[in-house]
């Protein structure tokens, strides 16, 4: 079997329902080998809930999930295998509180690996080193900021050497002055040939370091390409909306717009 | 005349410290020390307890606690795991077994264990004779309610915790052991130690098995020794054995905590 001629992520007629409420509706989609797609869209969209059915957090209702030429709704399909090379940053970060930066890294490396220790721990502080928290090595998340911990959860990821990594909203929990040095990271590993699929709402990120944006809608794909034409000339009424939505928050009111009261201004006594 | 602010406040405050003063007063002038002395603190008497009461009774005090907790705990655990498992007949067995085991009072469970177990099986013997009747007796009712704190332990763990593991490819097992049990751990070490104060109290129904002069603990000595003298003494001295327990050991837990609170 050649990995290479698959796609390293395909996706068809992929369908997710949570009970009556149909979330995603028909999804087909592709990426590449090295290929870094952003996908944008409303909240409520259904973006997270795609990529959660790449590495099967979710369990899709219908259509089949492919990764570097495995089929993941196989019933039979050894996940936890599969996941070891699908690397996930979750937008809560979700590090292990109760462990040490470095024993965040590691403890997959061993208990899943089963990495040496000595191994384990010069792979962990390599990829310190590469997401710039060499010096956080012994400390505990709680005492990192938000922009270290989502570092740390990068790092994380990279150390289990994955061939795939999946941001979920990674900087959104971010607070504004932090949300940079995540994105540069990002960006780096972009530019090493990462094969990225990046569910985001920063869209200067995704206008400079993705090869494709695909903009998802009501559960199904509204249009996708690169993202001069999605981000620059948007084919589509919808992504049009949206965008402008996002880019000029302040006046664009999609609901018609809050009435207020008259202000009455009276002498305080 | 309106008080200002600041002034009802301290008058608020004036009145409670005045009644607490008077109970304390009432209390210091009404009793009748000369025969609380006579009634509860004779010296010849607390002699005469030492070092019985440490080196026989309290030592079994602890030991009966420490036996029941730990199979309290082990079956906590397990009937936890249970309550959460995806086999519905495990669930539905755990949750009639805690239902059961809060509803029964310890006594009565211990009177069961005790004499319905050589009853059932006449040929065999608890092991650890009174020790394994009361650790098991008072472990059975602890562990009902160790499974209920144990449950919502793991269910604190913020779920993303265990994705973030099943991303890294751990195996569900693997993940409980590694991730989300030891945070677990650490949420229920304080309704734990508190399952564990109430259970050094409760040893002191170890005397509805018969307890000897070797298997007596801190209350039945108490007791004894009260009947003996026809004296209230030794129920001061026995209630104070208590304290030096369980006092140490809510600081230890402080300390636990306090060293845990930074890796949260």
């Amino acid at each position: 079997m050649t990995t290479a001629a698959r796609p390293a992520v395909e996706l068809r007629g992929l369908r997710k329902s949570f009970g009556r409420l149909d979330v995603l509706r028909g999804i087909d989609l592709e990426v590449g080998h090295g290929e870094v797609v952003c996908v944008i869209g409303p909240s409520g969209s259904g973006k997270s809930t795609l990529l959660r059915c790449v590495n099967l957090l979710e369990e899709p209702t219908a259509g089949q999930v492919w990764v570097d030429g495995v089929e993941l709704t196989d019933p039979d399909v050894e996940i936890d295998a599969v996941r070891r090379g699908i690397g996930m940053v979750f937008q809560s970060f979700n590090l292990f509180p109760h462990l040490t930066v470095s024993a965040n890294l590691t403890i997959a490396q061993r208990r899943v690996l089963r990495r040496g220790r000595a191994e384990a721990e010069r792979i962990a502080r390599a990829n310190l080193d590469r997401v710039g928290l060499t010096d956080k090595a012994d400390a505990f998340p709680a005492q990192l900021s938000g922009g270290q911990q989502q570092r740390a959860a990068i790092a994380r990821s990279l150390s289990m050497e994955p061939k795939l990594m999946l941001f979920d909203e990674p900087t959104s929990a971010l607070d504004p002055e932090l949300v940079g040095d995540v994105l540069t990271v990002m960006r780096g590993l972009a530019e090493e040939g990462m094969t990225m699929l990046v569910v985001t709402h920063e869209m200067a990120f995704a206008r400079e370091v993705a090869d494709r944006v695909v903009f998802m809608d009501g559960g199904v794909v509204v249009e996708q390409g690169p993202p001069r034409e999605v981000l620059g000339a948007p084919r589509h009424e919808r992504t049009r909306s949206f965008l402008s939505r996002i880019l000029d928050p302040t006046t664009s009111r999609g609901w018609g717009g809050p009435t207020f009261p008259p202000v009455v201004r009276r002498s305080v006594p | 005349m309106r008080l200002r602010r600041r002034q009802r406040e301290r008058l608020s405050l004036g009145l409670q410290y005045l009644a607490f003063l008077a109970v304390v007063a009432t209390v210091l002038v009404a009793a009748d020390w000369g025969r609380l002395r006579a009634a509860f603190f004779r010296v010849d008497i607390v002699e005469a307890m030492f070092p019985t009461i440490i080196t026989v009774a309290l030592r079994n005090t602890i030991l009966y606690t420490l036996g029941a907790f730990a199979f309290g705990l082990v079956l906590g655990t397990l009937l936890a795991l249970m309550r959460l498992s995806r086999v519905a007949p495990y669930r539905w067995v755990a949750t009639a077994y805690v239902e059961l085991f809060r509803g029964l009072p310890a006594l009565l469970v211990l009177f069961l264990v005790g004499y319905g177990i050589p009853i059932a099986f006449p040929e065999r013997e608890i092991p650890g004779g009174v020790f394994g009747a009361i650790a098991i007796g008072l472990g059975l009712t602890a562990s009902a309610y160790m499974a209920e704190t144990i449950r919502a332990g793991i269910q604190a763990v913020p779920k993303g915790q265990m994705e973030a593991a099943r991303t890294l490819g751990m195996s569900h097992v693997t993940a409980m052991r590694t991730i989300v049990v030891p945070q677990a751990f650490r949420i229920v070490i304080p309704p734990l130690t508190n399952e564990l104060i109430l259970l050094t109290k409760d040893s002191s129904l170890a005397y509805v098995l018969g307890v000897t002069a070797q298997t007596i603990e801190v209350t039945k000595f108490g007791r004894d020794m009260l009947n003996d003298r026809v004296n209230a003494t030794p129920l001061l001295v026995a209630g104070l054995a208590y304290l030096v327990v369980t006092l140490p050991l809510s600081q230890v837990v402080r300390r636990l905590e306090l060293r845990y609170a930074k890796a949260r």
